[in-house]
């Protein structure tokens, strides 16, 4: 199984991402995907800087793919994506539909990303016809969804045709909003959000009236507020013929994250993933905030 | 100037009767099953009913259009290309979906069976549009409720098929089809289940003078007493940021574009939206009937179009939180 670096979903200064990626260059991870994917409006890094950096991993052994952004409402968002599409040298990965569109236009591959709906495999292979590579699980499926996408896609005969990449690591992309929620906590309107969101690298907190966490605010994308982590899925995944791990970036602690799962995936030793904010359940079928211990799993 | 058709919901037969009654061009119903997105119990039609009602909408010449708009799970795709062949053979005006597979199977098999882009598919822009049109030639798309005005406007000009606004009814605030606050917490999604927040997650309790509602144990708000305690939609609950309790989504409140009915005929729209499936026949009946006013009150004389203060009064006494919003097309927020 290869690992991936997910794009970076927070707004972090240009320098942080580069001192970030200079770390992430010498991890094991494989794939790398680059761009903003959440907000147009967070400009630290433009294309040209991505595509910089995007040679310099490459150089690096890293395989890079060009993220795109999720909710394109407005004719300069298409502009922006029409450019990433036309970048000649990296695969995009498309997190809406236009970016298909796009690409299947110019008869290139792609890789759909998290929010593309592909819930079975006859919408898998609507995709693989207009040469899509591989696509990343809905989060909200789970290891039975899964299999069944896959067993649908052998009957088919286009299994060999894309590759399977599972979000496994970090805080759940749940939803996408034309509302700034990071500006609203602020009481910004979001014409005028100052960038607010430069000052929440990881976003901010929201919790119950009774203290429990529930979610995390990213701009106009809401996450969860505990981390999901299957590294002690990753036999399953293995098994289930997962070809790519996702790991989504967090500024802090990513490198010893990566060295977990990249032992996990050689079969050395890992330590025990604390249940505390931590969620495994979307894998499990049961609701996302849950945690199953590997001893329940055990149980079952 | 052709009329902007007024599209009504349907969740059960006397629902769809009052729709009908009450001035609807069309009304769109789902079935009996997880394969449209107001999936709740005692919702929906099967079997008698269906035929039913197909038949008073028809007597009436009233559209009849199926929502499908679901994602089919992999492991029970059956049960959504049965809908299909169902919704095929009932020769319905249209089929609203949002799952490609769906849409290629409904293609290859029933060239002729009207496809509606349903707002699940989350299509807010010309690119996406293009992409379905060119492949399983959808007739008609409903536009997410994240777009403003000018940008529904836009929109139009470059979309390659008609487009179906929602003018009134409860606010998605989220971009629809990629929202999954609700599985995150229950397990049970738009998505796949056709439910949000489900009523089975749902519990009110009293703790001294305080109401709580919580979603499979996840506190949602807290209500004092006088208060108007809401449904505890996740989205639409009361949270700590910052150490400041507050909406931190959105507050409880129902679009209403009453007021643009102007703006959304000259721009081109060719549909208007009723939300609320789940909402009662009476309730049917109310927005319907001021609907039908409003939108013949338009026709009969364009230029002296206004809100008529009886119709603005009886939306909001049904709204949510009894407050309406011109949601995303105004973005107060922006």
């Amino acid at each position: 199984m290869k690992l991936s670096l997910g794009p970076i979903l927070y707004y972090w200064p240009r320098q942080v991402v580069m001192d970030y990626y200079e770390k992430m260059a010498s991890t094991a991870v494989d794939i790398i995907y680059l761009g903003e994917t959440v907000c147009s409006k967070r400009r630290e890094m433009r294309l040209h800087d991505w595509l910089e950096l995007a040679d310099h991993l490459t150089k690096q052994g890293k395989q890079v793919v060009l993220s795109s952004m999720t909710l394109l409402e407005a004719e300069s968002e298409l502009k922006s994506l029409r450019r990433i599409c036309d970048n000649g040298d990296y695969l995009v990965e498309a997190n809406d539909m236009s970016a298909i569109q796009i690409l299947a236009e110019r008869q290139l591959p792609f890789v759909a990303g998290p929010f593309i709906n592909l819930y079975n495999s006859p919408a898998l292979k609507v995709l693989v016809e207009q040469q899509m590579r591989r696509w990343v699980m809905p989060v909200e499926l789970s290891r039975l969804a899964l299999q069944a996408i896959h067993r649908g896609t052998e009957e088919m005969d286009i299994r060999h045709r894309f590759e399977t990449e599972v979000f496994a690591y970090g805080r759940l992309p749940l939803a996408y909003s034309a509302r700034c929620f990071t500006a609203r906590a602020y009481g910004l309107a979001k014409d005028d959000c100052n960038l607010i969101c430069l000052q929440h690298p990881q976003g901010m907190n929201v919790k119950s009236q009774d203290q429990q966490e529930v979610f995390t605010l990213n701009g106009i994308q809401t996450q969860s507020a505990a981390l999901y982590d299957l590294r002690e899925e990753m036999s399953e995944m293995k098994h289930e013929g997962v070809d790519v791990v996702r790991l989504s970036p967090t500024l802090e602690g990513m490198v010893e994250v990566i060295q977990a799962y990249d032992d996990a995936r050689h079969g050395r030793a890992i330590e025990a993933v604390r249940a505390e904010g931590q969620c495994n359940g979307y894998w499990h079928q049961g609701c996302g905030m849950d945690h199953q211990s590997s001893d329940d799993l055990k149980a079952d | 100037m052709t009329m902007m058709e007024l599209v009504c919901p349907a969740g059960n037969y006397p629902s769809l009767k009052a729709a009908v009654d009450n001035g609807a061009d069309a009304v769109y119903l789902g079935f009996k099953n997880e394969t449209n997105a107001r999936n709740f119990s005692g919702l929906n039609f099967r079997d008698r009913k269906l035929e039913q009602s197909l038949t008073y909408a028809r007597d009436h010449q009233v559209k009849v259009f199926i929502a499908i708009n679901t994602y089919p799970q992999a492991e029970r795709w059956q049960l959504w290309r049965d809908s299909i062949d169902m919704a095929n053979a009932l020769n319905v005006n249209a089929v609203i979906v949002a799952d490609i597979g769906l849409m290629e199977y409904a293609t290859q098999n029933y060239p002729e069976l009207p496809l509606h882009l349903s707002v699940q598919a989350s299509a807010t822009n010309h690119e996406s549009l293009r992409f379905y049109q060119q492949h399983f030639n959808i007739r008609r798309a409903v536009v997410p409720r994240v777009l403003s005005l000018s940008q529904v406007q836009n929109l139009v000009q470059h979309s390659p098929v008609d487009l179906e606004v929602f003018a009134f009814g409860s606010l998605c605030i989220m971009s629809e089809g990629r929202c999954h606050l609700s599985s995150y917490v229950t397990g049970e999604s738009p998505n796949m289940c056709g439910v949000c927040s489900p009523a089975r997650a749902v519990t009110w309790q009293h703790s001294g003078e305080v109401l709580e509602t919580r979603l499979n144990n996840v506190l949602i708000d807290r209500f004092e007493r006088g208060e108007n305690a809401g449904y505890p939609t996740l989205c639409k609950g009361r949270f700590e940021v910052n150490e400041r309790l507050s909406h931190v989504l959105e507050e409880p409140t129902s679009l209403n574009t009453m007021d643009l009915i102007p703006q959304l005929a000259a721009s081109g729209i060719k549909a208007l939206k009723i939300e609320g499936r789940q909402r009662s026949p009476a309730y049917v009946a109310q927005v319907v009937s001021v609907w039908r006013q409003a939108l013949d009150a338009y026709y009969r004389a364009p230029a002296d179009f206004r809100v008529d203060g009886v119709w603005k009064q009886t939306l909001k006494n049904v709204s949510e939180g009894s407050q309406t919003t011109l949601g995303a097309y105004s973005r107060p927020w922006q």
